[in-house]
C-alpha cells in the first residue's frame, strides 16, 4: 500500500473517530512537532536550516539586526536589534559603525556590550580564537562573506569594515546570532556544555533538553524589549520528521501545533477541529534553467512559452490550496516585486505562439532534460508537481525528460553547475530557494563571479547589465533607494522570463483552536512572544 | 567449552571489521555528501573544502577507514558530523530505548507465539490449527509499519486511550516502569512484536507436529503416560530449535525497526540509524551498525550456550 493511500485511511478513519482529550496540562504550554530529526544546534549558530533559525535561533538569541516579526499583512523587513542604529562611514564605504543597545543582558546575567560582539564574530571567523567553533561557523560564516575585520571602538560602538563597499551587510549580520561570552567561559569554555545550557539574548531561554526527542523553552523575563516577552509559561519543541507521526501527534493531543502539514491529511485536521495557518513566503519554488551554450533556455521566447504555459491555479488545486502561485520571483506582496511588463500567467496559445516563432511547433517538438528530486527540504511536494509541469510543458509542444535523483545528491549537482558532468547535460533543475534578502534572494542566483564552483549560479547565466544592478545594490547605502534597485532587478527577472517561475510556498502550520494570538509573519522565522493558550 | 566460548569470542574482530567495512563501503557508494548536514547550501567551494578537510574527508578512504578504526578499537566512535556529540554516548541512549522496546515485544511476542505454536501443532488440521496459522501467517505478511499506522488510529487518535508517539512524557530520559510509562511503550510494543509471534508460532507449530509424529512419542504412550507427560517430553524436544529461532529474532528486535521506531517517533537505534542516513552521518552510522551487529554476535552466543544447557545431546567445543 502506498504512503498516498496510507494516508487517505488515515484520514478518512480520523474524520469517524472522535479524538478524545490529552491530558492535562499546566495553562499556557505549548508543544510544537517539528520536522527536523533533532533539537536544532543550540550553542548559537543553529543548523537545520530555515526551522532552525525559528525555533531555537530567534527565540534564545537576538542579532544586532533583527527581523521584523510582527505583522501578517506586510513584507518582514529589518528593525534594530542588539544594534540600536548602524551607519556606513561617508568617506569610506567599507567602515561601518553599530550602536550598541544599552543595558541589555544575557540569561546568565552578563552584560551584551560591543566586545562580546567582536568575541561572537570570532567565534565564526577567527580559527585561532579560543571560542572558535567550527559547528556554528560552518552555519554562519557563509552569512557575512562581506566582513574582513571588525573592533569594539568602546563599550557599545562596533566598528565592522567590509572587503569592498556592501549595502547588504545588515542583512547579511541579521543571520548572526550572539551568545554569551561569560557563559562559555562559566562552563569550561567547552561549546559542548554550553549546548546543554545556553545563553543568549533571546525572549526564551532553555530550560531542559533531550537529545533528539524534545526542548523546553521558558520566557526570559528580563529581555531588552517587553513586547516580545513570551506570554506563555512553556514552549515544547519535540522533533516528529514524520509527516504520519506529526499528524497524529496532534490528533491524539499530544502537540498543539505541527509544522508542514502534509496536503493530503489537512481535510482530516480540519475535520477534527484544528486551524491551518498560512502566509506568504519568502521562498520559491522554481526551475532553474541553463544557459550555457546548447542550452534552448538562451532563447527568451522558449524561456516565455514555458512560463506562459504553467497551470498554477490547477496545481494549486492539486496541492489543496496550499501554495501561492507565482507571479514572478519574488512573491506578489513583497516590497521587491516592482512592477514587470511580463505577466506570468496561464495562456498557452500565446506559448505556441511564442514556441512557433522560435521554430518549434507539433512537427517540431522541442526536447528539455531536467533534474528533480523526489523530496528535500523546501521542495514541497516535487514528484507530482513536477508530473503536472511535465504535462501543461507537452501541451504547448515541449517534451520534457527527468532525471531524478536524490535531494542530497541533487543539492551537490546544484552546487557542481549545470556544466558539471553529474548535470547529465540536464538543462534546468527545479530548486527551492529562500529568497528573503538581496543576496540570497537575487543575486546568488545570477551573478557572473558566482558560477561554480565560486558559488550557486547554477546554470552560468552572465549578463555585465544584471551585473551592474548587483553592483547597485550593494552600493545603494540609503534602504529606500536600495529597495527601489531591487524592485528594478526584479522587473528584470520576470520580464527576461530568467527561471521557469511556478509557486511560493506558504509555510502552512496546523494547530489546535486552542492556541491563539499567533501573527503569521510573512518570514521563515516566527514570533511566538503573542501566543497563549485557552 | 571455555575454549569454545574463547574461539567464538576471537571470531566477534573478523565480524565487527568486516561489518564495519561493508558499511563504509556502502556508505560511501551511496550518493550524498554528509557535508550537506552541517553547512548552509549556498556555502562555497573555499568553505567546503574547510569542512571536508576538517573532518578528514579531504583523505583517501583506505586511510579513512583505518583512522576510524583505529579510534573504534580504543572504544572512541567519534563524534557526530550532524549533531557534534560523541557517537558512544548516542548509540549506547539509543540501544537503552531499543531495548526496552526489544523486551517489551519479546514478553508479547515470545509467549504468545510458543502457545499458538503448541495448540496449533497439537490440534493439527484442526479447525484450531487453521485459525492459529492463520493468525501467524497474517503476523508475519502485515506490513507492521502499516499495522502501527492502524493501531495509532484506533487507540491514541479515535478512542484516546494511548499516546501516539514518543518515549514517555518527558522523554527517554526520565522513563521509569510505571503506568505513566508503559501506556507510551504499548503501541509499538504490540506492533513489534506482531512479526516474532507469527514466525515463533509457525516454527513451534511445525516443531510440534513433527515431534508428535514420531516413533518416540507412541512408545510413551505405550508406556502409560498421559497427555500431559508426553507433552513435557515434546516440549524438551522442541526447546533447542524454538530457542535458537526467538535467539535470532531478539537479534533482530534489538537491532530496532526503523520504520516503527520512524511511527511511533521511539528515540531508539532504529530511529538513529534513520537519521544517519538521511543526514549521511558516517561516524554515527558506522558507530550505530558496529554496536548492533556486536549485540546480535552476542545473542547468538548466548543462545548457543543455553541450548548445550537445554539439550546435553547438543556439545559445543
Amino acid at each position: 500500500m502506498g504512503i498516498g493511500r496510507l494516508r487517505t485511511a488515515f484520514a478518512a478513519a480520523v474524520l469517524a473517530g472522535t479524538a478524545l482529550a490529552a491530558p492535562a496540562l499546566a495553562a499556557g504550554t505549548l508543544r510544537i512537532g517539528m520536522t527536523a530529526s533533532d533539537i536544532p544546534l543550540t550553542t548559537g549558530q543553529t543548523d537545520n536550516g530555515g526551522e532552525g533559525m525559528r525555533f531555537i535561533g530567534y527565540t534564545l538569541y537576538d542579532a544586532l539586526i533583527n527581523w521584523d516579526l510582527t505583522s501578517a499583512d506586510k513584507p518582514s523587513g529589518l528593525i534594530p536589534g542588539l544594534a540600536t542604529e548602524w551607519k556606513v562611514d561617508e568617506a569610506d564605504k567599507t567602515k561601518w559603525t553599530f550602536k550598541i543597545r544599552e543595558g541589555v543582558k544575557f540569561h546568565d546575567g552578563s552584560a551584551f556590550t560591543a566586545e562580546a560582539a567582536v568575541w561572537n564574530l570570532d567565534k565564526l571567523l577567527d580559527d585561532k580564537s579560543p571560542q572558535y567553533d567550527p559547528r556554528q561557523a560552518a552555519q554562519g560564516k557563509s552569512r557575512i562573506p562581506a566582513v574582513a575585520s571588525y573592533k569594539a571602538l568602546d563599550k557599545y560602538t562596533l566598528e565592522i569594515v567590509t572587503k569592498e563597499p556592501d549595502a547588504t551587510l545588515p542583512y547579511q549580520l541579521a543571520w548572526i546570532l550572539m551568545s554569551s561570552p561569560a557563559n562559555w567561559e562559566a562552563l569550561g569554555k567547552s561549546w559542548e556544555a554550553v549546548a546543554k545550557k545556553p545563553s543568549g539574548t533571546g525572549p526564551w531561554m532553555l530550560a531542559d533538553f533531550v537529545p533528539r526527542e524534545r526542548a523546553d523553552l521558558v520566557p526570559f523575563k528580563d529581555h531588552w524589549d517587553q513586547t516580545r516577552v513570551p506570554r506563555l509559561d512553556k514552549m515544547v519543541l519535540v522533533p516528529l520528521p514524520e509527516p504520519n507521526a506529526r499528524s497524529a501527534a496532534l490528533l491524539s493531543g499530544q502537540v498543539d501545533w505541527i509544522e508542514a502539514p502534509a496536503p493530503d491529511v489537512i481535510p482530516a485536521l480540519t475535520g477534527a477541529g484544528h486551524q491551518i495557518v498560512s502566509n506568504a513566503l519568502p521562498h520559491n519554488w522554481t526551475w532553474h534553467l541553463s544557459r550555457l551554450e546548447g542550452s534552448p533556455w538562451n532563447d527568451i521566447r522558449i524561456r516565455k512559452a514555458a512560463n506562459l504555459a504553467i497551470d498554477r491555479e490547477g496545481m494549486k488545486e492539486l496541492l489543496g490550496g496550499l501554495m501561492l502561485p507565482a507571479k514572478g520571483f519574488f512573491t506578489p506582496g513583497s516590497q521587491w516585486f516592482g512592477e514587470p511588463t511580463f505577466a506570468v500567467k496561464y495562456d498557452p496559445e500565446a506559448a505556441k505562439a511564442l514556441l512557433a516563432e522560435a521554430g518549434y511547433g507539433p512537427d517540431k517538438r522541442l526536447k528539455v532534460k531536467a533534474l528533480i528530486s523526489p523530496s528535500g527540504s523546501g521542495q514541497m511536494l516535487p514528484l507530482p508537481m513536477n508530473e503536472f509541469i511535465q504535462q501543461n510543458l507537452a501541451e504547448v509542444g515541449i517534451d520534457v525528460e527527468f532525471e531524478v535523483v536524490e535531494w542530497n545528491t541533487m543539492i551537490n549537482i546544484w552546487r557542481a553547475g549545470a556544466g558539471h558532468e553529474s548535470a547529465k547535460g540536464t538543462k534546468s533543475i527545479n530548486f527551492s530557494y529562500f529568497i528573503q534578502d538581496p543576496f540570497t534572494g537575487l543575486i546568488r542566483h545570477l551573478a557572473c563571479d558566482l558560477k561554480p564552483p565560486n558559488g550557486t549560479n547554477w546554470g552560468h547565466y552572465c549578463d555585465p547589465e544584471m551585473d551592474a544592478l548587483f553592483k547597485e545594490i550593494r552600493t545603494t547605502f540609503d534602504a529606500a533607494a536600495q529597495d527601489e534597485v531591487m524592485r528594478r532587478t526584479h522587473e528584470k527577472f520576470v520580464d527576461e522570463a530568467l527561471f521557469l517561475m511556478v509557486t511560493h510556498d506558504v509555510a502552512p502550520r496546523a494547530m489546535s483552536t486552542k492556541v491563539k494570538g499567533f501573527v503569521q509573519a510573512q518570514n521563515w522565522y516566527q514570533n511566538f512572544g503573542s501566543i497563549t493558550m485557552d | 567449552m571455555l575454549a569454545y566460548l574463547l574461539r567464538r569470542l576471537v571470531y566477534v574482530v573478523p565480524v565487527a571489521l568486516g561489518v564495519s567495512l561493508i558499511c563504509f563501503m556502502l556508505v560511501h557508494i551511496a550518493p550524498g555528501d554528509p557535508l550537506v548536514a552541517v553547512m548552509p547550501l549556498d556555502a562555497t567551494a573555499e568553505q567546503e573544502a574547510e569542512m571536508r578537510a576538517a573532518y578528514g574527508f579531504d583523505k583517501p578512504l583506505p586511510v579513512q577507514f583505518g583512522l576510524w578504526v583505529a579510534k573504534a578499537a580504543t572504544g572512541d566512535l567519534g563524534r557526530s558530523i550532524a549533531t557534534g556529540r560523541p557517537v558512544a554516548g548516542e548509540v549506547m541512549t539509543a540501544v537503552g530505548n531499543t531495548l526496552v522496546l526489544a523486551a517489551a515485544a519479546s514478553l508479547i511476542g515470545f509467549p504468545l507465539g510458543l502457545l499458538f505454536g503448541f495448540v496449533a501443532g497439537y490440534f493439527r488440521d484442526t479447525g484450531v490449527d487453521r485459525a492459529v496459522t492463520a493468525l501467524a501467517i497474517t503476523g508475519v505478511s502485515v506490513p507492521n509499519y502499516w499495522l502501527g499506522m492502524v493501531l495509532v488510529i484506533v487507540f491514541s487518535v479515535t478512542l484516546g486511550w494511548l499516546p501516539a508517539m514518543g518515549a514517555g512524557p518527558g522523554g527517554s530520559r526520565d522513563w521509569g516502569w510505571d503506568a505513566e510509562h508503559l501506556r507510551y511503550l504499548v503501541l509499538p510494543a504490540v506492533t513489534l512484536a506482531v512479526v516474532p509471534m507469527g514466525i515463533v508460532a509457525r516454527t513451534v507449530r511445525a516443531l510440534v507436529g513433527d515431534i508428535l509424529s514420531q516413533e518416540f512419542v507412541q512408545a510413551l504412550y505405550a508406556k502409560g503416560l498421559m497427555h500431559g507427560g508426553v507433552l513435557r517430553h515434546v516440549v524438551r524436544n522442541a526447546a533447542p530449535t524454538a530457542l535458537a529461532v526467538m535467539g535470532l529474532q531478539l537479534g533482530y528486535l534489538l537491532g530496532g525497526s526503523i520504520l516503527i521506531e520512524t511511527v511511533f517517533n521511539w528515540p531508539g537505534t532504529g530511529f538513529l540509524l534513520s537519521n544517519a542516513i538521511f543526514q549521511r552521518d558516517l561516524p554515527l552510522l558506522q558507530g550505530t551498525i558496529l554496536v548492533l551487529a556486536l549485540f546480535f554476535v552476542a545473542v547468538n552466543l548466548l543462545v548457543d550456550l543455553a541450548q548445550t544447557v537445554i539439550d546435553p545431546r547438543i556439545k559445543r567445543t
